[in-house]
């Protein structure tokens, strides 16, 4: 047996939020009596990181330490509107209505803290410690605490904001297919290096070199987290996962983990990411949310690198051993392409 | 080892770097929870008396139900209920009749007809889960069996097998004009002529499971004020709630969803089965009712990613540059419509994926097989095209003899470019993505494609809306009827005697405009020449009362938006689309006549039962 190297590319652009629009997202943002923010929502955590991006949008927007905001989702009682975790929109959408309630609710505390400390509201500005004091005078303050404190004790203000971000609703041409589909994109592209067995089929992964652009990292670890995931993920629809394996023919259907094949974690490839951020209008802190386009280049960059290994096409998915080795024996054998592209 | 790095020195000057919070790997809200298992996950909620549902579910791919004999399930021990299609208040639903797009249907619980083997037919709520797959087993169904048809192609054929009684031609309506989305830009098949190199390629997708570590599921519980809690591990809460409302015929304020913590989704809870089912149980026996699905049925039951086909043909010249291309897809969207509809709207306004091509077309089909319905996943919509172009992105460049990467570096779209979908492209950075990942990997390139930039170059010409032809093919029903249409996008040109429709470029800008301002829209300047065209021979001519009149574009009222439109039709006169009033968005609130709630026996919450624990309620730590 031999194993053949093979080096593949391919990069994609993604479109964020829910195509066409009409899927509004509300949040609800308001203060405890000391000074603390609740962010209250209906949206969906499903591991991507919904509840802490929402908080660190909601602290940068408020102007306090994100130790003070707590994001409670999700209770269809308490928790306004939202049209799910779907889409790409998460972020984007959710993002954007946390932003316009904690602008409110911002409004509010400045005039509350203008009230005692006997100034304008234009004047004053955060720290993002805790406290609000006026511009170009730091020792004129007060705290979040005292203000909060002051406006349900003294003032009878609440300090709280309603956000809702909504892209309504759009049309398509039938005849041409004209459409305002989506609010970004966001992109990327990966070098996959595999070796294949000719002998079994066999694909091992050896390395991904890959330059995501996600606008703008709202969360550093999770865009990592959610990167490097996405791509086991795509390498896993590449080369294993299907419920249907003759597809059309519905039968050999996995019914679980024993059948249906992933990776494990000892199969989890080195990954050298490249994160770039070009900021998006109109998205929070020009934020794209890289979920769910972060697998897509890695399947068709497997296909291209089994191809460069040893010469064989496979147009249909999942890649398996079976459909390589039929394609060699096609061919007559491994049939490397020679082009090494550096690697 | 893995490693990551930022490149803030790209686009530096168009990110402000002034955040105290945004940009800090903060620790996760929830981290430690889910690190430790302290996170309440739906399932953790634990309730006395707790019932636990299961389906009978279809054995056919493709069957006339002629009876269903219980066969003593009701009466076997532990058996507290079984829910029949009729139990059902308001038994059909299309999950985005939520905001207005599609016809409903597909039944929570079937009892006349199954499409798919797997389709749920009756429900057995008992008090262990062991003792309703006991009574389950024991219920006897007499099919009838019919033909099926399992590949998309297959499906259009007009001998096909009806799949979906509500599409009769195992296709999705689109605009109650067309089998199919269309998307046409300039004249690829003019260009194509002139192109040194015609590439081809077809590309399959197998349908792909979401494969979450929790399986779908839902707790409903009988709360005091005729209201109904329900806890789930749905991906969009208010989406199952009114969902929820819908199926059952109940005033959404009646029902009370929690939920927010999900162990993992990836698209695959969206489709709110479990909902409905566990509420309707929860309403039906007065107690706790968990209605779970196991690994089995979220593999084969559970709807997965759809398989797509696609097939694409590019017209390049030797130079490398893409001057045309087209595109064949075919959505598997298994047997009811689910959410592969829009990942056909989807999918048709990502085409050509991120390249500048100035000639564009596609043809991308909805379409029903008897298979488990497809649903979201990751990329939903996208990731199956992506995969069909970057593939042929690489059979360009083996073609040509190009370096790939080159060759997409040249094709690349910038700043200010003209998409197919007739929008410019804004903040792009294909290119930079492209030239990194090649540094990162040592890949050489050479350097006038080093210094490309997608601020640079784009826009001017590669900013206009080229003349473009459109055509009639695929009327809804055209093929169904026998007319002999090629699935591709059409290779009409004058040669062939039918004329081109040419559309005015600012007319069709404007028209578009005023419709997006929700103006009415009077005398559409998109519509085709008027010059109704014979279906090629030997296809039977179309029925004069189904013949489209070619002068009519959308509907002339003001329409709330192309997905209300769908909603009207009716799939056998599919022509001369009337207004119609859209869909409400949410579930109308039953009339005051709704049956009061009654449970079919006293609720038991709390009450002591002889070996039951007394600590069993609450949440599982």
């Amino acid at each position: 047996m031999t194993w053949h190297k093979g080096r593949g590319f391919a990069a994609i652009n993604y479109p964020i939020g829910m195509n066409l629009g009409g899927d509004p997202s509300q949040a609800l943002v308001h203060s405890t009596p000391d000074g603390k923010f609740m962010v209250t929502l209906s949206a969906i955590d499903l591991g991507q990181g919904m509840k802490s991006v929402t908080r660190q949008i909601a602290a940068e927007t408020l102007g306090v330490p994100i130790e003070d905001v707590y994001v409670d989702t999700a209770d269809s009682d308490t928790g306004p509107h939202d049209m799910g975790s779907f889409a790409s929109r998460g972020t984007h959408r959710m993002g954007n209505a946390v932003i316009a309630a904690a602008q409110e609710a911002r409004g509010v505390m400045l005039e509350a803290a203008a009230e005692e400390l006997e100034v304008s509201a234009s004047d004053l500005e955060t720290d993002g410690k805790g406290n609000i004091h006026v511009k170009g005078a730091p020792s004129r303050s007060i705290t979040v605490m005292d203000t909060a404190l002051a406006a349900q004790f003294e003032q009878g203000r609440t300090l709280s904001g309603r956000g809702i971000f909504l892209v309504p609703m759009s049309d398509v041409d039938p005849e041409t297919g004209e459409q305002t589909p989506v609010s970004c994109f966001a992109h990327a592209a990966v070098v996959l290096d595999l070796q294949v067995d000719d002998e079994t089929g066999d694909v091992e992964v050896l390395e991904v070199n890959s330059a995501y652009e996600v606008g703008r990292a709202l969360n550093p670890k999770m865009v990592e987290q959610q990167l490097v995931g996405g791509a086991w993920m795509g390498i896993s629809h590449a080369l294993y996962e299907t419920t249907e394996p003759y597809y059309p023919d519905r039968k050999h259907g996995p019914t679980d983990f024993n059948q249906y094949l992933m990776p494990g974690p000892g199969q989890v490839v080195p990954h050298h990411l490249a994160i770039l951020e070009r900021p998006a209008e109109g998205a929070p802190f020009g934020g794209k949310g890289p979920g769910e386009m972060c697998a897509n280049p890695l399947l068709p960059a497997v296909a291209n690198a089994v191809y460069n290994a040893v010469g064989v096409r496979c147009d249909s998915l999942p890649i398996t051993p079976e459909k390589i080795l039929r394609g060699m024996q096609a061919n007559g054998g491994a049939r490397p392409q020679g082009m090494n592209w550096g690697a | 080892m893995s490693s990551v790095e930022f490149r803030k020195d790209l686009f530096a000057d168009e990110r402000p770097e002034n955040l105290n919070e945004i940009g800090l790997p903060k620790q996760r809200q929830d981290a430690l929870g889910h690190v430790t298992g302290r996170s309440p996950y739906y399932d953790d909620n634990l309730y006395d008396g707790l019932l636990h549902m299961r389906m009978v579910r279809s054995s056919e791919y493709h069957a006339r139900i002629r009876s269903i004999s219980l066969n003593g399930a009701d009466m076997m021990p532990g058996v507290v209920r079984v829910i029949q299609a009729a139990d059902v208040p308001h038994n059909i639903n299309t999950l985005l009749s939520l905001i207005g797009f599609g016809r409903d249907d597909e039944a929570l619980l079937q009892d006349k007809k199954v499409s798919y083997r797997g389709e749920a037919i009756l429900a057995i709520i008992a008090e262990t889960e062991l003792q309703a797959r006991k009574a389950c087993q024991a219920v006897r169904v007499d099919y009838e069996a019919l033909p099926h048809v399992l590949d998309v192609e297959e499906a259009l054929k007009p001998q096909a097998p009806v799949v979906n009684e509500e599409y009769p031609n195992n296709t999705f309506d689109y605009y109650d004009r067309y089998d199919h989305q269309k998307l046409r830009f300039g004249d690829p098949h003019a260009a194509m002529a002139r192109a040194d190199h015609i590439v081809e390629g077809e590309y399959q997708m197998s349908p792909i499971e979401q494969a979450p570590m929790e399986t779908c599921g839902a707790i409903a519980v009988p709360e005091t004020n005729d209201r109904i809690l329900c806890h789930t591990c749905s991906q969009a809460l208010f989406f199952s709630l009114g969902t929820t409302a819908k199926l059952l015929d109940t005033p959404s304020s009646r029902l009370h969803f929690k939920g927010g913590t999900v162990g993992g989704g990836f698209g695959g809870k969206v489709d709110s089965l479990n909902e409905p089912m566990a509420v309707l149980g929860a309403k039906l026996t007065g107690r706790p009712v968990k209605f779970t699905w196991d690994r089995e049925e979220e593999m084969q039951v559970g709807a997965p990613r759809g398989a797509e086909r696609w097939r694409i043909r590019d017209g390049v010249m030797n130079d490398g540059r893409i001057i045309a291309r087209e595109f064949t897809g075919f959505f598997d969207s298994g047997a009811y419509t689910r959410l592969s509809s829009y990942a056909v709207v989807k999918g048709t306004a990502h085409l050509p994926g991120p390249y500048t091509i100035p000639n564009v077309a596609s043809n991308v089909y909805c379409v029903f097989t008897n298979r488990t319905p497809a649903t979201a996943m990751r990329g939903f919509g996208i990731t199956g095209v992506d995969f069909a172009i970057e593939c042929h992105m690489d059979k360009v460049a083996e073609t040509v003899r190009m370096n790939p990467i080159e060759l997409r570096l040249l094709n690349a779209y910038r700043d200010g470019d003209m998409k197919p979908h007739r929008r410019v492209a804004k903040n792009t950075a294909y290119i930079e993505c492209c030239q990194v990942a090649a540094g990162k990997a040592d890949w050489a390139i050479a350097p006038e494609y080093s210094a490309m930039s997608s601020l640079r170059d784009g826009g001017g010409e590669r900013a206009s809306i080229p003349l473009t032809m459109i055509d009639e093919e695929g009327r809804i029903g055209e093929r169904k009827r026998g007319a002999n249409i090629d699935t591709a996008p059409s290779k009409i040109t004058k040669d062939s005697g039918r004329a081109p429709s040419v559309i005015p470029i600012l007319e069709a800008t404007q028209a578009m405009g005023e419709q997006a301002a929700g103006r009415p829209q009077v005398g559409k300047a998109t519509s085709p020449a008027p010059q109704p065209s014979a279906p090629p021979a030997p296809a039977p001519a179309m029925a004069p009362s189904q013949t489209p009149s070619p002068t009519s574009a959308v509907p002339a009222a003001p329409q709330r938006s192309a997905f209300a439109r769908l909603q009207a039709s009716e799939p056998a006169a599919p022509s001369q689309s009337r207004p119609v009033e859209p869909q409400p968005s949410t579930p109308t609130p039953p009339s005051e006549s709704e049956q009061p709630y009654r449970p079919s026996e006293p609720f038991s919450r709390g009450v002591k039962r002889p070996g039951a624990s007394p600590f069993i309620s609450g949440r599982r730590r």
